[in-house]
Formats: structure tokens, C-alpha cells, sequence
């Protein structure tokens, strides 16, 4: 039976370099993917390109095709991503330009478009998933619409023949499917194969999240070598069978525990994981150790692919604020909510207009609030910390500006104020009928 | 005991929905999490974070519980004003959990 290897080279924008290059270089791989497209990440890329028409795609592209290039061309591995962001034509143009410049002469580049629905949107009222509203009631507020397109284009990129595939939006286990259909030739109509195949991208595409990143517990679950953690491998057949592996010496473990953590990951009802190209069913898989860093992952079927796309759309929801400052020593706390007290009340007093507001005390309640904390002991020092949502940056200026001045207006002792002001680009979702959404294929060569 | 002796445990996050997996170590205890962590207590556990409902998906084959928890994020990743927008360190308080080592139903 026919197998193929595909390596999982980042799984988010900033991920670490260099275990990509450990994957083409010892990890006997035919395809190295690449998922580094976060939900808000194609707003904060569409701003980028209206700022500058040749940008928007992601800003680590150069550095890591620099550093994975030269090995995939000489093993023949191709690479897959979502790098090209808002813009992956102008991705795919500077990875040929890299590739000129390192000297591979033939190195072909297909771009996939057409993941950019806002015109679409702007023309529907479809509703938004997450609150009560209509993509028309966001207004001029709306930056982008794109579609989580499937495996198809990519199929039909690697299909002809393209080395490097890069995409803007599309389902992060879409990326892992293409290779599979592109290797073993599965019909899009078969809905068992897909869903497998759709398991082998779910557990691939978050990268060391399979492999013991985000799973270590002292003395619970300990993970040797996370410094050096070696990103994953899946090693599939042609009748769907799955292995998960990774790089013969490399950090991290992969164990049937790493496996059912990034199995559920983000999964909702595990028998209906809803993808561009299928309904997935994880209800039913299996995992078992088969070797020392060797899973085998059986049992994902699925059923009809749905009839609408998930399309993120990013907007402009206002300006956050925010100031920090610590407490520390006996009755660290004590100071920590009389300051968190003081802020409250100038707030107030100087008519801050803030949507929102937010009080924490970091060591004691700031992550799960003062329910689950209640009996925690006291803690050596605190870190107070107030943020707000505004209509406009000098409201938000404001508010860190009032705990700025806790410094010498505040309580006794506190140190290492900080403040900060960001203007936030949030995502809804919205599903859009599937034939409004075009996908297509654009290539580029590399060739002089 | 606490539940973190029995089971592990990973949080997802997608817009302001949060899922929190709990996995048995040993086959033997997932009677216990299906008789003990149910999506009432999930609830009451996280009072004050979680506003919306919470849904519990069983899955045997792999001795696992999978909590999904709407309205968990502060209106979503992207909107939260909180210092932890994914809620990626709930599974550490889920985990805090006092379980009893029989089957109360025994």
C-alpha cells in the first residue's frame, strides 16, 4: 500500500523556525504545511494591503521560505501554507523572487484566490453568528470578509504541478487534505476518506500541539526536550490508515494522551466537525501507541460537506485601554484592591467614557475571576490590572493613564506601572451560500 | 481527590465559545468523570466566567469528556478585554475539581 509523509511546519504566524527545517531535512517527507493564519490575523493582513498594495501576506513568509526552501527543491518535498494572508499572489510572487535570489531556476508558485468575499457580503444581510446583527449593520465599520475555502484548489495547484501552494483563507485541515487527494487521488464525494483525511489535518495542524507543546504538568505529564520540540509528522496510507510521528531525535513525545488533548482542540460536537469539503465524525475514532513516538489514529469518518462556507469577517470595534502596576510584601493584596478601588472611583470622577471595564488582580483573579479563586492563599505580590473598551483613543489613553498615577497618588509601594492603548479589530462569522465564493488558481514560476 | 489525579485535560477556543476537554489517564476512571463531571457542576464551577449554556459530548473509545461552554470568552477572542482571551488556562481550573472515588450512584 502506498504511503506519504506530511510534515507539519508552523501551527500560528509566529511559530518557531527551525523545526520546519529538521522536518525537510531528516523527517523522509514528500509536503511540508504550514498553518499561520489566526481568525483575526486576515483583517489585521487586509488593513496591511490597504496600506500598501504588494503587502498583506504574512510577515515571516521570507524568513521561513529562506529557511526551508533549499532543502524541499532539492528533495522534491512541496510545501503548502495560508502565508499569503489578504494578498497571496503577492505572496507567491516574493517566494519565486526568493527562490530566484537562492538560485532555484524552475521552482513553480501557485497562488489561491478568491478566499476574499466582501464584496459578496457586502451585498448580502446575511446574520452574524456570534451576536444579534447583520453584516450591513457593521457599516463602514466592516474591513474584510474571507471565505474558509477547502481542499479543491489546492488539489488543483498541486495538480499542476506547483512546487510551492500558497493560500490566503482556507480550513487549516483543508491544507492537510489537499496533499492526501493530491497523492492518492480520493474522490471529493467520499465521505469517510475525507473525514479521515480531515482528522490527520485536525491533529497536524496546530503543529507541537501534538507532539507535547501545551500539554506538560510536572510530575503529571512531563515532556522531555520542549526546548528542542520536534514538530509532527503523519504518515498516511491510501485506505485512510493514519500513524502520527515525529523527527527521530527531536524535543516532546507524541503519546496517545498528546493525541486525544489535539483531538478534541477546539471540537465542538465531536460527530459533526463541520469543514469546507466535509461533515467530519470524530465520535468514534481510536488511538493507541503502536511505538515510542508512534500513534496510530483509526475510525474518523464523516458525512456531506455542508452548503455554506464559514466566512470571518473582521471589523473595527473601537480602542482598548489599559495600566498596570504591582504590589508586593505583607498586605500586597490589601493595597492591590484599595489601588483597584481608587482606579474605580476616578474613573468615575473624571467621566471616563469607557463601554467596558475590566479589574484584575494578576496572581489572584485575573483569569478566572474571583469565583473559582476565592481560596487561594495570599500571595506574595499582585498586579493590578484595569482595561476598558472606548469609542476613541483618547478615552483610552485615559484609562492607563489613571493607574499611571497610582504611583504617587495610590497606595504604598507600587512599582512597575505600565500602560498601553491598541485599536481592536475583532471577527465575526457568517456562513455564505458556497457557489458565491470562486476560488481559483494563479501561477507563478520562478523562471528568468 | 481532585480531578487533575484521574485526568488531563486541554482548552480550545473559537469566537466566545470555549470547549474544555477531560480525558481519563486509566479507562477504569471514566465512570467516575461521566458520573461526576457533569455539565451542571462544569456550570456552577465556572460561575462568573461562563453566561451561556454548557453541553457535554461523550466520547467512550477514547475515555474522554468534551465540555462545550458558550458565552465563555468576554464576547470572543477578539472583543475580551480579558488578560487570558482564549481562556486557554480554564483547563488548569477545571482540573481543581473535588471528585469522589466511588460512583455516587453505587
Amino acid at each position: 500500500m502506498r504511503t506519504i509523509r506530511i510534515g507539519s511546519g508552523a501551527g500560528y504566524s509566529g511559530d518557531r523556525i527551525e523545526p520546519a527545517v529538521e522536518l525537510a531535512e531528516k523527517g523522509d517527507i514528500q509536503y511540508l504545511v504550514f498553518e499561520c493564519l489566526g481568525e483575526r490575523t486576515v483583517a489585521l493582513a487586509q488593513q496591511a494591503r490597504l496600506r500598501n498594495p504588494e503587502g498583506g501576506y504574512d510577515p515571516l513568509l521570507e524568513e521561513r521560505m529562506r529557511a526551508v526552501l533549499p532543502l524541499c527543491a532539492a528533495k522534491g518535498i512541496k510545501i503548502v501554507t495560508n502565508m499569503g494572508a489578504a494578498n497571496p499572489l503577492a505572496a507567491a510572487c516574493k517566494t519565486a523572487a526568493i527562490a530566484r535570489a537562492i538560485g532555484l531556476s524552475s521552482l513553480k508558485v501557485a497562488a489561491v484566490v478568491g478566499d476574499d468575499v466582501l464584496d459578496a457580503c457586502k451585498q448580502s444581510d446575511l446574520p452574524i453568528m456570534e451576536f444579534d446583527g447583520t453584516i450591513s449593520q457593521l457599516g463602514n465599520r466592516l474591513i474584510s470578509a474571507n471565505a474558509y475555502l477547502g481542499a479543491e484548489p489546492i488539489v488543483k495547484a498541486l495538480g499542476g504541478g506547483a512546487d510551492v501552494v500558497i493560500t490566503g483563507r482556507a480550513s487549516d485541515p483543508a491544507l492537510f487534505l489537499a496533499p492526501i487527494i493530491d497523492a492518492f487521488g480520493w474522490p471529493m464525494d467520499d465521505w469517510s476518506r475525507l473525514g479521515q483525511g480531515t482528522l490527520a489535518g485536525h491533529l497536524l495542524e496546530c503543529a507541537g500541539q501534538v507532539t507535547g507543546g501545551y500539554f506538560a504538568d510536572p510530575s503529571y505529564k512531563d515532556v522531555p526536550d520542549l526546548a528542542r520540540l520536534g514538530f509532527p509528522i503523519g504518515e498516511i496510507g491510501e485506505d485512510g490508515s493514519l500513524i502520527i510521528t515525529k523527527a527521530e531525535g527531536s524535543g516532546g513525545a507524541v503519546t496517545a494522551q498528546t493525541c486525544k488533548e489535539q483531538l478534541l482542540y477546539e471540537v465542538h460536537d465531536p460527530a459533526r466537525y463541520l469543514q469546507p469539503d466535509v461533515i467530519a465524525d470524530f465520535s468514534a475514532v481510536r488511538i493507541e501507541e503502536i511505538g515510542r513516538d508512534r500513534v496510530r489514529v483509526s475510525g474518523g469518518r464523516g458525512g456531506a460537506r455542508p452548503e455554506t462556507l464559514k466566512v470571518s469577517v473582521g471589523y473595527v470595534d473601537g480602542f482598548i485601554g489599559e495600566g498596570q502596576i504591582s504590589y508586593a510584601g505583607p498586605g500586597a493584596l490589601a493595597r492591590g484592591r484599595l489601588a483597584l478601588e481608587i482606579v474605580r472611583e476616578r474613573l468615575k470622577l473624571t467621566g471616563v467614557a469607557a463601554n467596558e471595564l475590566r479589574f484584575d488582580l494578576i496572581g489572584v483573579d485575573s483569569l478566572h475571576g474571583s469565583h473559582v479563586s476565592a481560596y487561594a492563599n495570599e500571595p506574595y505580590e499582585v498586579r493590578l490590572r484595569v482595561a476598558g473598551r472606548t469609542e476613541n483613543l483618547r478615552e483610552a489613553v485615559r484609562i492607563g493613564n489613571e493607574v499611571e498615577t497610582l504611583y504617587t497618588n495610590g497606595p504604598a509601594g507600587g512599582g512597575g506601572a505600565f500602560k498601553a492603548v491598541r485599536d481592536v479589530v475583532a471577527v465575526a462569522s457568517v456562513l455564505l451560500p458556497r457557489e458565491l465564493a470562486k476560488p481559483r488558481v494563479q501561477f507563478v514560476e520562478s523562471v528568468r | 481527590m481532585k480531578l487533575r489525579e484521574i485526568a488531563h485535560s486541554r482548552t480550545g477556543d473559537k469566537g466566545n465559545i470555549s470547549n474544555i476537554s477531560v480525558i481519563a489517564y486509566d479507562a477504569k476512571h471514566y465512570p467516575l468523570l461521566l458520573d461526576q463531571v457533569t455539565s451542571a457542576r462544569v456550570k456552577a464551577h465556572f460561575a462568573g466566567v461562563v453566561e451561556g449554556e454548557v453541553v457535554r459530548y461523550e466520547l467512550p473509545k477514547i475515555s474522554a469528556l468534551n465540555f462545550v461552554m458558550d458565552r465563555a470568552l468576554g464576547g470572543g477572542v477578539t472583543h475580551s478585554l480579558a488578560l487570558d482571551a482564549h481562556g486557554k488556562s480554564l483547563s488548569s481550573a477545571l482540573l481543581d475539581l473535588e471528585i469522589e472515588s466511588v460512583l455516587s450512584r453505587l
